[in-house]
């Protein structure tokens, strides 16, 4: 059993780091443990439970602007923001299903830890492109920070976007400034039936170079859309390519009516409206809906848009799947029950001769440790990262090999 | 302005440099790609920041990745500085010349490399303008979203170095959220490609780094942006105010109604004189203050949204509101405010350009002291704000030729920039750090915060070799940068409790 470490304060999270220096101690850094799974398993360390360190800094709605302890609880942030109309558009999902942890949405240094970013990424930017500033205390013990509350800045090397999908590796953030944006009025799915990968992957990109403002588009195929909860997705039988429109209600009808013309041409066009269009989002964003099966290895590979349907045609080939796609056919989710020291071969093999990257992002804790979770770097970016890593974390006392083995 | 010591060893080189250098540029170009002479060298010598000014020791104007690549690996082995520049067009002396250092220009890397559509892509060569970008994919109704005011001249390699901004970055960012990829020489010589025609590139997000960071860890040799479809319409409104603070709350309602404009700028009474002097856009002129706000999208969207921008004004007591009919009063209207800079310039022999953020609620308190400043300085100045977003531009006039009164200008701006940092703000929004904001760098960050970028710095040039003298006060050397080492299990804080 580990050690755990849950300090009530700044000076206490300082003093845990740098007594950890001198001890040659390593941490596993924890919020709410609910993407505990995601990457490389930490291993023989003590835990460094930042749960306590929460609370909402400020929130000046008018200022779009919230800045909250790293261990605040999305729900506490989620639910404030909504009282005021107002929400975090990068759209985080909630991931303790997937990862089988009790529901909890995680906390927002989680959230920015692992630049978690939902369906509407594809419109409105990642976690990363909504984080203003942070505070932190690095590896060495040092307390520091970065950015500030504005969005317009540019003052220094930007290290919020370094820190953004770090992983707890580098920092352990205390303090994090996002900004915020007004809930959307309306929302609509469009919704066609029946359409092969590839053509669905080319309708998605032609509405995405239309001036609709698409804020989801994904395509499911039959067996996956026959699992979701919104009947108009599931009863058909036959795959659903959807895409969503967000904003004020006379803008979202006219645009609903000119991507109605453009998708006249592949079929009936079902339109959803704001109860099923949540329900629907949810599921694609969440994942587990569609693809989870208990045994099953889960890969997330981002590619250009328009070349998700031919990997996945080469994939199928060579192996046994079942996948989806969002972001506009740019973002592959992928679960597969064959074993791991075939697939990941394939998969990374299929990879490398492909722009992209492939992420084991669910399987067991063996797995994560035998094989890259993340894509592998060339010689020269991992030089780069590892000097990073060393840089902020000279001890190894952070998340050690979290992400990449030996750094 | 302190620049880094002079590095006499290399100055006393350059002969044999320049030698080298022929080396790597072919035969056929080496007449035009190194330039010697200091006819040549003069027109390198400053950026759009003029006040600042300094020959090159020598340029090369390479127009390979590999050229390029030879060049660092051999100043990198050779111990010789390298100032990266695009079109030169910074105003914080991004590209300010060093008396000892080889100045690498990218205009010749002039191309478009790729245009893309199904993936909403293009790929662009360093040296090409931003505006040229923009133009290639016009016809197909695209564009590419930042706008920096200079964008007729700047350079996209530019736009990254500088995390570039302009007036539509409220609604579309900066240059950091529309880029995807870059390739990128390092110091050692290494080139390395970062992200794709793909979202979020995995592992440490270094191309988030590389925006803004001011040619101080690598050289880019190709940005891959994102286009966006461009809107169906947009349409522009003047809003006049008796009073700039109501012109202050009634932004901020704009935004609190859940309305966020393409673009949403604000003049003072000086500046929009000198404006409507200068081009005639039709700016009223017995009003406080004047807001341009643009919204852009679906034509039901803006009828929809100007009526509601159009009520919220006139809740705050406007009482002037126009509103563009066609394009072509839409780009009139523009037309004064992108005009300010030199429309100011027309009513004084000089002026000095500031840059900071603040938080919008601040504005008021913000202007009053610098009212306040202007008279204890007594110099006169000019406001024109990105009021959406915080962005201050006070144009700080003065006559160089007046015994101190650059001095006094300097140090005018000084305290807006300290006050704009002392209220929530920072030093600058977009317009960089470069050498004219690096010593306030302390009012906003503390030592250790600097020395954490610093030790990005290292990872990717250890030896400080480029772009040296440049955001940060003192560069520490990297050995300084490293910790102690502790002997493990040796306790040095025997006093904390361990929990």
């Amino acid at each position: 059993m580990s050690s755990v470490f849950s300090p009530n304060t700044l000076k206490e999270l300082l003093d845990c780091i740098k007594l950890a220096c001198d001890k040659g101690d390593k941490f596993e850094i924890r919020g709410q443990g609910s993407k505990r799974s995601w990457g490389r398993p930490v291993q023989n360390c003590s835990i460094l439970d930042l749960s306590k360190l929460s609370g909402i800094l400020f929130y000046e709605p008018r200022e779009l602007v919230l800045s909250a302890i790293a261990g605040t609880p999305m729900k506490n942030i989620t639910e404030t923001l909504k009282d005021n109309n107002q929400y975090l558009a990068f759209e985080p999902p909630n991931l303790s299903f997937l990862y089988g942890e009790p529901d909890n949405h995680g906390t927002i240094g989680g959230v920015i830890a692992t630049n978690l970013s939902g369906p509407r990424r594809l419109s409105v930017g990642a976690a990363r492109d909504h984080l203003l500033g942070f505070e932190a205390v690095s590896g060495a013990g040092e307390y520091f920070k970065s950015g500030g509350r504005v969005v317009k800045n540019v003052t220094g090397f930007d290290l919020s976007k370094l820190l953004a999908g770090s992983f707890g590796t580098l920092a352990a953030m205390t303090s994090i400034t996002v900004k915020v944006l007004p809930h959307p009025n309306k929302s609509r799915t469009l919704l066609v039936r029946g359409l092969e990968n590839k053509v669905a992957i080319n309708t998605l990109c032609e509405s995405l170079s239309l001036s609709l403002e698409v804020s989801g588009a994904a395509h499911l195929p039959a067996g996956i859309a026959s699992k979701s909860s919104v009947p108009y997705i599931s009863s058909s039988n036959s795959s659903a390519t959807v895409i969503r429109l967000e904003g004020h209600a006379p803008s979202v009808a006219a645009r609903c009516k000119i991507a109605k013309e453009v998708w006249r041409q592949y079929g009936d066009i079902e339109e959803l409206h704001t109860h099923n269009t949540e329900k629907l989002w949810k599921e694609i964003s969440g994942i587990v809906t569609f693809l989870d099966q208990e045994t099953d290895q889960i890969w997330r590979i981002s590619v250009p848009p328009s070349q998700g349907a031919d990997l996945l045609f080469k994939l199928k080939e060579k192996l046994k799947f079942d996948a989806f796609f969002d972001w506009g056919g740019g973002l592959i989710w992928l679960s597969e029950s064959n074993e791991t020291k075939y697939s990941e071969r394939i998969i990374r093999q299929v990879m490398s001769e492909q722009s992209g990257h492939a992420t084991l992002f669910r399987a067991s804790n063996k797995d994560r440790k035998n094989f890259d979770v993340f894509n592998p770097q060339s010689n020269a970016l991992m030089n780069i990262t590892r000097k990073i890593k060393k840089n902020f974390d000279p001890y190894g006392v952070l998340n050690p090999e979290r992400m990449y083995e030996g750094v | 302005m302190k620049m880094p010591d002079l590095n006499l060893e290399t100055i006393k080189k350059r002969p044999k440099i320049i030698k080298a250098l022929r080396k790597i540029i072919p035969e056929e170009n080496r007449g035009d790609n190194i330039i010697e002479d200091e006819d040549g060298l003069k027109v390198y010598e400053c950026d759009g920041l003029s006040a600042y000014r300094q020959l090159p020791m020598l340029v090369v104007l390479p127009e390979t990745t590999k050229q390029i690549s030879h060049i660092l690996k051999y100043c990198s082995d050779n111990d010789i500085k390298v100032v990266a520049r695009g079109s030169g067009t910074s105003l914080s002396g991004g590209a300010l010349p060093l008396a000892d250092a080889v100045l690498l220009g990218l205009g010749k890397f002039n191309k478009i490399v790729d245009i893309d559509y199904n993936n909403r892509t293009v790929v662009a060569q360093p040296g090409v303008t931003n505006l040229s970008i923009t133009e290639a994919v016009t016809h197909n109704n695209f564009y590419y979203a930042p706008d920096p005011s200079s964008q007729i001249a700047c350079s996209i390699g530019g736009n990254v170095a500088e995390n570039s901004g302009g007036v539509h970055c409220l609604k579309y960012g900066l240059t950091t959220n529309n880029i995807l990829g870059i390739e990128m020489v390092l110091m050692n010589g290494d080139v390395i490609t970062l992200g794709g025609k793909y979202l979020d590139a995995d592992g440490y997000d270094f191309l988030g780094i590389l925006a803004g960071s001011e040619g101080l860890l690598g050289i880019i040799t190709e940005v891959t942006v994102r286009i966006l479809r461009k809107p169906d319409l947009a349409r522009a409104m003047l809003v006049g105010f008796d009073d700039i603070v109501a012109a202050g709350d009634c932004v901020a309602s704009i935004i609190g109604a859940g309305i966020i404009p393409a673009g949403m700028e604000m003049m003072d009474k000086l500046a929009i004189k000198a404006a409507e002097d200068f081009i005639q856009a039709g700016y009223p002129l017995d009003v406080e203050a004047l807001l341009i706000v643009e919204l852009d999208g679906p034509k039901s969207e803006i009828d929809y949204l100007i009526n509601i921008v159009e009520d919220i004004s006139k809740d705050h007591g406007a009482r002037y509101i126009r509103i563009s009919n066609n394009d072509s009063e839409r780009e009139i209207f523009w037309a004064g405010r992108k005009a300010a800079f030199p429309a100011v310039g027309r009513i004084t022999p000089d002026y000095y350009c500031m840059d900071g953020t603040i938080p919008r609620s601040k504005l008021p308190e913000v202007l009053k002291s610098m009212n306040e400043m202007s008279e204890k300085y007594n110099l006169r100045v000019a406001n024109v704000f990105h009021a959406g977003d915080g962005n201050l531009h006070p144009l700080i006039m003065y006559d160089a030729n007046k015994d101190g009164e650059l001095e006094r200008a300097e140090d005018f701006g000084s305290e807006i920039l300290k006050l704009c940092v002392e209220v929530g703000g920072v030093l600058t929004g977009e317009h960089g750090v470069g050498v004219e904001k690096r010593d306030l760098m302390s009012t906003m960050f503390t030592e250790e915060d600097l020395k954490q970028q610093q030790r990005v710095k290292c990872v990717f040039d250890p030896e400080g070799l480029l772009n040296p003298g440049k955001v940060f006060p003192t560069l520490h050397r990297c050995s300084e940068l490293g910790r102690v080492h502790v002997h493990q299990g040796k306790t040095r804080f025997p006093d904390i409790p361990h929990f």
